[in-house]
């Protein structure tokens, strides 16, 4: 059955386009993640700006209630699954193999698999703007405003499907990471050697495996009644519509750590390298990580302590939810520990880093606040917690994003970006962000409700919506700067050299761009730090092999690297199809299917490195 | 350095105004002002809260942007010292949060029970209040009042409010009186305020429900026992018969354009419909279209023309066969007359 795969000859050209279709290699991936993610972000931006620019006076007859209901939807989707999420596996992808010495993930090809299957959950979920029907119930989707009597547009099809399939590619992508991270460490990179960045990715897969199961059950539930008329979420027939909603939360608030862990991970490499010192009590923050992952499944109800779940189950997850505050908070203290007596470079990778940390204790604080479930019955559904979460997710999640591109983008291309445009970045989006989301504070505790495609004038509610509208395009300015940054340092940045910011981990041992085997020579680690121990001296840190290993020599030559591969994107095609066909027609579904089987099929007869031209 | 402190002194000052002046407690639906006990203890537990953030927030951001100004990188520095951790100073900064958190959840849960439920000693009548896509149908169980969007209570009296929605989730909420409850179909939830002083009170619906969730608002008119009582009186009484020609000739139209299917008029047999709200004194509420607009000639008048123009996507709008069906569209003269007929329902 060779012939099978046989069908089509097997893609070999390392340059083109033909090479990114084809590419199992963690970095290309990486990069198409990452290039992928940044372009939603800024449609999700776009979609922020729109919504601004509506709310910037009262009864701003701009946009109308139907389209901003679609577009506050599509705000959060857009933002959460097809920006923040990805941005985060753009990191796993690129840093992961590097960071433990390791030539590539556990398994490529199926890497690959997660990059396709994730943009044609995009497109699925993004398929409602070109329909004129998108999701339109808030990202939450509260039954029954989803049921088909209530919604009968394709908007919401579009969001259980599309969110059904990119559940696949997350999946795949954790159980991808957790199988590299256990079993392709360098030797002697014991668990309690890992980098924090390292650790977070273990524990935000581990929550990507066990959460996407939950509203995976919810979306197949919402499809049946949708589709056949089943009465999961029915009131008629008796169903308890909050179901919906334990589903939804059960899931939805490990997802806000699966959002937050990575960009805890991420500033927990850059403020160690940029201040010169090993990471402050790294056993207690990597501990408070899990603690903080484990914990993230018992919180959800906090979402819902307006449901009247009863004053019982209030006081439960109102405590619940403070104590989670607590490992938070050490991470912070740890943090500030690290820069504390450091000599801290203050390049625009360590400002976004502790802009983050300044942001999100802002933002964990208004959390706090919410977490005292008879007062939140007074923020919740307002601009309140609408500044809160953007505080932890854009002050949090995006500005640890921008410290991870400005750190490891010269890893990635070998130039760096520009540190002077870098700094006017910063400060226009750590401005941009406060002057947009602070006085969503004043407006939620004026009583202003989220959700509302306009208000009336005379509520108090006009100034602060103004100022926050010149925040939030101060914000999109900001963001085209990094890209304007970007582009022009992929051209003509300053070369970077391997190891530009004196760093501590294992990437910065190898070139920049890394050759395609990362490591000629596997390296043996002997400590947490181990390329600043090499380099600066404490008695271990790391080492190859005294002659290298027998079959590889320092050009690397004679390394077999797994060969790209067709089949991930037939086998993510077939996925995509069978997603609009579940949609529109069944049939369409089959087909999409029957590709993926053979796909799958395919793939398992295709051997994982094609034997080269002396057969070896 | 000199040019550095004058710099930062001033961006303290402006930050601790901008945090200062930003709420504006007088308006309409603030919840920084409290006129019930429920909202005040909400409120009392928000500024606890409120004063241990800011004081938390100063103390640990002081602390960061102090050790980033104090340990920055100067020409020439050599590998600063390679601390990995102090057990004791860790453990200290895992205790003192926990305490303080532990400390904070004894009001937190004492406020939970408290907001649930009245005491038992309370003055207090119970309201019955259904969410529809978007307005709210209000009963009175004792009395037999039938109302809509205007909730009439009497000050310094617990009101028990059982909720229920017809349709979707919905969420009430008097942000001056008391935070909001879910309104849930199938479920009944409740909740209770009380309004010490009187006055009108804005409510609106909290949980996104559908297009025109920002209309969907109401109001609690908070009145003296004695005012309260004639109110009831009066809300029981049948609806007025019409008077002028403009008055009867709307009230023909109720019924032949078929109003009557969705709205209910005490007093009229065949206005028995009940999906819409129940007009029988509508001239006495203060506010048309749940809320959303003074109730006066003029805006009865546009809210019949074009109920879409306030409210996207509401069901009179969709349903009404005065709306679609052009075999029951209404002339200007139609809409005189019903304005006219509707504005005598007192």
């Amino acid at each position: 059955m060779t012939t099978l795969a046989g069908v089509f000859s097997r893609p070999t050209r390392p340059t083109g386009i033909w090479s990114w279709i084809s590419t199992v290699d963690h970095k290309k991936i990486g990069a198409l993640y990452g290039v992928t993610a940044f372009i939603f972000f800024l449609v999700g931006g776009l979609e922020a700006l729109l919504m601004r620019f509506q709310l910037a006076r009262a009864e701003h007859g701009i946009i109308s209630a139907e389209v901003f209901s679609q577009l506050f939807t599509m705000h959060a989707l857009t933002m959460i699954f097809l920006a923040v999420m990805p941005l985060s596996a753009a990191f796993f992808n690129l840093v992961v193999p590097l960071m433990i010495g390791a030539r590539d993930v556990a398994f490529p090809r199926l890497n690959a698999f997660s990059y396709w299957v994730f943009l044609l959950g995009a497109f699925i979920l993004q398929t409602g703007w070109f329909v004129g029907s998108s999701p339109n119930t808030g990202w939450f989707a509260y039954a029954p405003l989803t049921a088909e009597s209530f919604n009968p547009g394709k908007g919401m099809d579009f969001y259980v499907v599309g969110l059904g399939v990119l559940g696949v590619s997350s999946v795949a992508a954790a159980l991808n990471f957790i199988i590299t991270i256990i079993n392709m460490r360098a030797p002697g990179m014991t668990l309690m050697r890992l980098p924090v960045f390292i650790w977070m990715t273990l524990v935000t897969s581990f929550l990507l495996v066990t959460a996407m199961p939950v509203i995976t059950v919810g979306l197949i539930e919402l499809y049946m009644d949708r589709t056949f008329g089943m009465n999961f979420f029915n009131v008629e027939a008796g169903a308890d519509v909050i179901l919906w909603q334990h589903l939804f939360w059960v899931f939805g608030h490990p997802e806000v750590y699966i959002l937050i862990l990575p960009a805890m991970g991420i500033v927990s490499e850059v403020l160690p390298t940029f201040s010169r010192k090993p990471l402050y009590g790294y056993p207690v923050v990597v501990l408070s990580g899990i603690t903080i992952g484990f914990m993230g499944w018992a919180v959800w109800s906090h979402h819902m302590f307006t449901v009247g779940l009863g004053p019982i189950a209030n006081s439960v997850f109102a405590i619940t939810t403070m104590f989670i505050a607590v490992p938070t908070g050490i991470k912070i203290f740890n943090w500030i520990g690290t820069l504390w007596g450091g000599s801290i470079d203050l390049k625009t990778a360590p400002l976004f880093a502790i802009g983050f940390v300044f942001l999100f204790i802002v933002g964990g604080l208004s959390g706090v606040m919410h977490a005292v479930a008879p007062s939140d019955a007074q923020q919740q559904d307002t601009y309140f917690i609408v500044a809160h979460i953007h505080y932890v997710l854009f002050g949090g999640s995006i500005m640890a994003v921008f410290a991870g591109i400005y750190y490891w983008f010269p890893k990635a291309t070998g130039r760096l970006l520009s540190e002077k445009v870098g700094k006017w970045h910063f400060w226009l989006s750590f401005i941009g962000m406060n002057l947009a989301f602070y006085p969503m504070h004043f407006l939620g505790l004026d009583g202003m409700p989220r959700r509302n495609y306009t208000y009336p004038e005379g509520m108090g509610w006009d100034f602060w919506n103004l100022v926050s509208t010149l925040g939030a395009f101060v914000l999109g300015i900001a963001t085209l700067i990094f890209v304007h940054n970007f582009f022009r340092s992929l051209r003509k940045g300053e070369i970077a050299g391997d190891d530009p910011w004196d760093g501590r981990t294992l990437e910065w041992s190898i070139p920049s761009p890394p050759p395609e085997y990362n490591f000629a020579v596997i390296p043996t680690v002997h400590g947490r730090d181990p390329f600043w121990e090499q380099k600066h001296g404490s008695g271990h840190g790391v080492h190859a092999p005294a002659g290298g290993a027998h079959d590889d020599d320092e050009e690397g030559h004679g390394i077999h690297m797994p060969s790209p591969s067709i089949l991930p994107l037939i086998t993510s095609l077939g996925l995509g199809i069978a997603g609009y066909g579940l949609v529109y027609s069944f049939p369409v579904a089959i087909v999409g299917a029957a590709i993926t089987m053979i796909g799958v099929y395919a793939w398992s007869m295709e051997p994982a490195t094609a034997p080269d031209e002396q057969g070896h | 350095m000199m040019k550095r402190s004058l710099f930062r002194y001033p961006l303290i000052a402006a930050l601790g105004l901008f945090l200062a002046v930003g709420c504006n407690p007088d308006s309409p639906q603030s919840i920084l002002q409290a006129y019930g006990p429920v909202a005040e203890r909400q409120l009392g537990l928000f500024w606890l809260l409120f004063w241990a953030v800011i004081v938390i927030f100063v103390l640990v951001c002081g602390w960061l942007v102090y050790t980033v100004i104090r340990y920055r990188r100067r020409p020439g520095q050599g590998i600063p010292e390679q601390v990995h951790g102090n057990t004791r100073l860790e453990i200290t900064w895992t205790v003192i949060p926990a305490l303080l958190l532990a400390a904070v959840a004894v009001p937190t849960v004492a406020a939970q029970f408290y907001i649930t439920e009245p005491p038992a000693d309370a003055d207090q009548m119970t309201i019955e209040v259904t969410g529809h896509q978007w307005w709210w149908s209000v009963v009175y169980p004792d009395s037999g009042v039938v109302t809509a969007n205007e909730i009439r209570v009497p000050v310094g009296k617990a009101v028990v409010v059982d909720l229920t929605a017809e349709d979707v989730i919905h969420s009430f909420w008097i942000p001056k009186l008391a935070g909001k409850i879910d309104v849930v179909p199938g479920k009944t939830t409740s909740m209770w305020f009380q309004a010490d002083e009187p006055g009108e009170y804005l409510g609106q619906c909290a949980e996104f429900c559908g297009e025109s969730h920002a209309w969907m608002k109401f109001r609690v008119i908070a009145e003296s026992q004695e005012d309260y009582d004639a109110w009831t009186q009066a809300q029981l009484a049948d609806a007025p018969q019409p008077a002028t020609e403009a008055e009867t000739t709307g009230a023909q139209l109720f019924i032949t354009k078929a109003c009557i299917a969705c709205h209910k008029i005490e007093g009229v047999p065949a206005a028995a419909g009940i999906i819409g709200p129940n007009l029988t004194h509508v001239a006495t509420r203060t506010t048309i279209a749940a809320g959303v607009l003074d109730n006066n000639e003029e805006n009865l008048r546009a809210w019949i023309t074009d109920p879409s123009d306030f409210k996207p996507g509401n069901i009179m709008n969709r349903d009404g066969l005065a709306y679609m069906n052009p075999d029951f569209a209404l002339s200007d003269e139609d809409v005189n007359n019903l304005t006219a007929y509707i504005l005598s329902l007192k």
